[in-house]
């Protein structure tokens, strides 16, 4: 109640986010699926860095396909699959492509990584084996201001060889 | 009592000195359940947002925030009548205002504050609260800054700090002289987290702040004086930190969210979107610099003349200190008799300038460097034979005076990454990901040129000029589930760079003992200063080496008494062993209930201020070097450039972790790569262009090329281990090699970065 947001209804959001139903009210409908994933779902491993789809640090899968879910409307997800980077592997596991970042050192501060290891994700479930020009431009939407690339690369052939 | 948001647990990792461990963080990071500062959440929190001027320069003439205040949603909006104490801070003076009170001198500058329910309620009202200006014409330009017609920014004039180097013979005449003038961009650190933190009132007066920074007692310190509070009653808790590399030094909005928690008896979160995370941390000086050096006909430099004028923005931050080192390196690693150098720092109204990896040394080495290769080629010679011919070593002297102690392999770097393999020629058809304008698939080899280019550089570890540099670590040491378990605590930041792991190595290798146990870093420990000036492995290394030695020796006579054994006793795989090596007890064993913690404060060897007339003084405690060559592709036609490979050796001096130490090469040398040939801030009159990154350009995957490396550990006899700091040297030279390469290509003089495409294809 009370909310206020001039000319702004509240809309209700209903989607699957990593094989669980989940809903949310009396959202803003100017809120982004990464807010609502974060703020409204506890869901805060997917990076709130560049709110503008340009550093790929947001990075989800919605119904299989890679989006920065900064840039998808909360509203827009209604009645979808969602998987995020704490979907990928159960528990305290790891999934390979978890496990090589970490072995490779390719985490320093970490911002980048969950948009890193999502798209990594996504490759190699694409191109199993992939060349280095490859891997270059399919990562290119994710920035990293720390490693400088070269510890990624090595996560990326390490968990190629794991998953092979 | 309140709710407390969930930070980082204490993180458990076993290793040596030496042993390339793995994050004992990076499982959660990985899984995206560390928890940054802009992931804090509690109940009943407001969102802070922060009113901002849209002028670089004004009066300010008035401020309604009436209606802002009476916005659904809304708790406060706060002024700088809202500030209890000390209205203005400063990391070395205090100038800038808490919030903006007459005055507004930058575009950007933070005025009011708003805290409401939804962080939307709070932009809106944010964007109601009204504020009259008095506009003013902008200081845009250093050199208008000096001009005596130029308004006065602040009570003391424009010139934030001049430096002045007399070194040797002022009228010293040289066989050969070049000269040159060079510019630098202003570069952002663009840490991927944003500022941000959650403020959270102790209902008794104080307030609890979870925050993302670089030093918690320095932030402690300001908000205490701005909030009117003791110490005691600001306590901090660091949140996880998404990079920083200068950007967390300053405050950001620490006072801003400590001011509205107490206004609202509510936790209030701050968190800055990418545009505002452009306004609201400093970033690297832009800088002119002009140089003469002159040379005999061997090659041997005679002098360096330099003028160096950086643009210090609104407001000091650190400019005093990144002057002094801009000025302190400004002839590079080079043996060189005589040096006139005048280094001076300005205010103006452009976006306030501060500490940013490489600190002052980054401009100065872009100049030194081209002025080599200048002088090499008036000589007729190569340009490394010319670096190896001048170069720095052990006993020579800086042009401050100073004796360089301790390794100096200015010659040997050189000597490695000139030896290093070359990549091969580029292949007839290249993919794409791989030449000059990447994927967008400009060039098919058609109008591409290869060049080849090598720099050097140096700078200071640690704090310099007297400043009392020290850290602070408590360990301690019990037995739990029947075995020996150490704890560490420091209020060091990690801020990625892998300070997590070397506090736990160190403790393992002191104590024997393979649990170690990092806490989070508080303010209930001492000071551990910044992790800035590559310092942190060197200064809260040495802490967190002395606290483990102070537990060594009371377990030792513990185990002496007790055991009733004289001589030599050590401290290995978890239990004390005699000289022989062999078990006399462990230590759970030994230990039993007992718990053994010691706090030591660690101080490296001091330093001194440099003289006001000749600036001569030992004004820095540790330097380190590091070299690069760089081999690029350049599209002459279109302008467009493409780093093949980067090379490089440095002296770390002791390799901690040896992973760890190849990541700080690997992402430093990405950073100078920026400056070199995309990243600009690019201001005019006053006011950010580019404050997105869609304007903004980082170096991405496809930008970034391999780097070979050459490590080096040839043990500082000073510091703990040997090692020296390693952090930013990476970021020094990789840019000028990129430079020097580019110009190889292309032949033409490039004294400006980031070297754009027009620069090369229409000039």
């Amino acid at each position: 109640p009370g909310v206020g947001l001039a000319g702004a209804g509240r809309v209700k959001v209903s989607c699957t986010v990593n094989g669980e139903p989940r809903s949310a009210s009396e959202v803003w409908e100017g809120e982004s699926l990464l807010y609502v994933l974060r703020e409204r779902f506890g869901l805060y491993g997917s990076k709130n860095a560049c709110e503008q789809g340009e550093c790929g640090s947001c990075t989800v899968y919605l119904d299989g396909a890679l989006v920065c879910s900064c840039l998808v409307l909360a509203g827009q997800a209604e009645g979808r699959e969602i998987t995020t980077v704490e979907g990928l592997a159960a528990g305290d596991s790891l999934h390979p492509v978890q496990q090589a970042f970490v072995e490779a050192g390719a985490v320093q501060c970490g911002f980048c990584t969950p948009g890193l290891v999502v798209a990594t994700h996504d490759l190699l479930s694409r191109v199993p084996n992939p060349d280095e020009a490859q891997v270059r431009e399919a990562l290119a939407g994710n920035i990293c201001r720390c490693t400088g690339y070269a510890k990624v690369l090595d996560a990326v052939n390490l968990a190629a060889g794991r998953m092979r | 009592m309140s709710e407390r948001p969930r930070l980082a647990p204490a993180l458990s990792s076993s290793g040596r000195v030496g042993e390339s461990v793995a994050r004992p963080d990076a499982a959660l990071k990985v899984r995206g359940d560390f928890p940054y500062s802009s992931d804090l959440r509690v109940e009943g929190m407001l969102w802070g947002a922060t009113v901002r001027s849209p002028h670089p320069y004004a009066r300010i003439t008035s401020i309604d925030a009436s209606e802002a205040r009476a916005m659904p949603g809304v708790h406060a909006a706060l002024t700088h009548e809202d500030v209890p104490g000390r209205k203005l801070y400063g990391l070395e003076i205090a100038d800038q205002p808490v919030l903006a009170i007459d005055v507004v001198r930058y575009w950007g500058e933070a005025v009011a504050l708003v805290a409401a329910e939804h962080p939307e309620q709070a932009r809106r009202a944010a964007a109601k609260v009204k504020v009259g200006y008095d506009v003013m014409r902008p200081v845009s330009d250093p050199e208008a800054a000096l001009s005596p017609a130029a308004p006065s920014l602040h009570p003391g004039g424009n010139i934030t700090r001049q430096v002045r180097i007399r070194h040797g013979d002022q009228a010293a005449k040289a066989d050969v002289v070049v000269t040159g003038d060079y510019e630098i961009g202003m570069q952002d650190q663009a840490p991927l987290g944003p500022e941000s933190g959650l403020a959270i009132p102790d209902g008794e007066g104080g307030v609890d702040l979870y925050i993302a920074t670089q030093w918690l007692h320095v932030d402690q310190e300001q908000l205490a004086g701005a909030l009117a509070l003791p110490r005691e009653k600001v306590r901090l808790f660091m949140a996880g930190i998404g990079g920083a590399f200068g950007a967390r030094e300053d405050l950001s909005m620490q006072a801003h969210a400590c001011l509205l928690a107490l206004r609202t008896g509510r936790p209030v979160k701050i968190s800055y979107s990418r545009p505002e995370s452009f306004v609201g941390h400093v970033h690297r000086h832009p800088g002119r610099l002009h140089y003469e050096h002159g040379a005999n006909r061997d090659g041997k430099l005679v002098y360096v003349r330099a003028r160096i004028l950086l643009d210090g923005g609104a407001y000091a931050s650190s400019s005093t200190a990144v002057i002094a080192n801009a000025s302190c390196f400004s002839a590079g690693p080079y043996e060189c008799p005589n040096a006139t150098i005048d280094g001076i720092v300005v205010y103006t109204n452009n976006p306030p300038c501060g500490a940013m990896r490489g600190f002052g040394s980054v401009q100065n080495c872009y100049a030194h460097e081209a002025q080599m290769d200048r002088l090499a080629a008036a000589l007729g010679m190569d340009p490394v034979e010319l670096r190896m011919r001048n170069a720095m070593r052990t006993g020579s002297h800086m042009i401050t005076g100073q004796k360089v102690e301790g390794p100096a392999p200015v010659s040997e770097l050189l000597e490695r990454v000139r030896a290093m393999p070359v990549p091969p020629p580029r292949p007839e058809r290249a993919n794409g990901a791989f030449m000059p304008g990447g994927v967008s698939n400009t060039t098919h080899g058609e109008g591409v040129v290869r060049g080849i280019g090598y720099a050097v550089g140096f700078k200071n570890i640690g704090y310099s000029e007297g400043f009392d540099d020290y850290s602070t670590a408590r360990v301690r040491l019990s037995a739990s589930a029947g075995a020996a378990r150490v704890e560490v605590h420091t209020a060091a930041a990690e801020v990625g760079q892998g300070l997590v792991m070397v506090q736990a190595q160190i403790a393992g290798t002191e104590l024997g003992v393979a649990d170690v146990v990092v806490l989070n870093a508080d303010t209930a420990v001492g000071s551990a200063g910044s992790s800035s000036a590559s310092r942190q492995t060197y200064i809260t290394g040495g802490a967190v080496k002395a606290a483990c030695e102070a537990v060594r020796e009371r377990v030792l006579q513990l185990a002496s008494a007790e055991l009733h054994r004289d001589g030599e006793l050590r401290l290995e795989g978890g239990a004390v062993v005699g000289a022989d090596g062999a078990q006399i007890v462990d230590l759970a064993t030994l230990l039993g209930d007992a718990v053994i913690e010691e706090t030591r404060e660690f101080r490296p060897r001091g330093t001194r201020r440099l003289d006001a007339d000749t600036g001569q003084a030992d004004a820095h405690m540790q330097l380190a070097f590091a070299a690069h060559r760089a081999v690029v592709d350049v599209d002459v036609e279109l302008g467009l450039v493409k780093v093949v490979e980067l090379a490089t050796a440095q002296d770390v001096g002791k390799a901690i972790n040896p992973k760890a130490v190849e990541g700080q090469l690997e992402g430093g040398a990405a950073q100078g790569l920026g400056l070199a040939v995309m990243e600009e801030i690019q201001v005019k009159d006053g006011v950010i262009r580019n404050a997105s990154f869609t304007d903004y350009l980082l170096p991405t995957i496809l930008d970034m090329p391999p780097v070979r490396m050459d490590i080096l550990e040839l043990g500082d006899p000073h510091s703990p281990y040997g090692l020296k700091g390693v952090g930013e040297p990476p970021t020094i030279s990789s840019g000028p090699a990129i430079l020097a390469a580019i110009r190889a290509a292309t032949g033409k003089p490039l004294s400006r970065v980031p070297v754009r495409p027009h620069d090369i294809a229409l000039t």
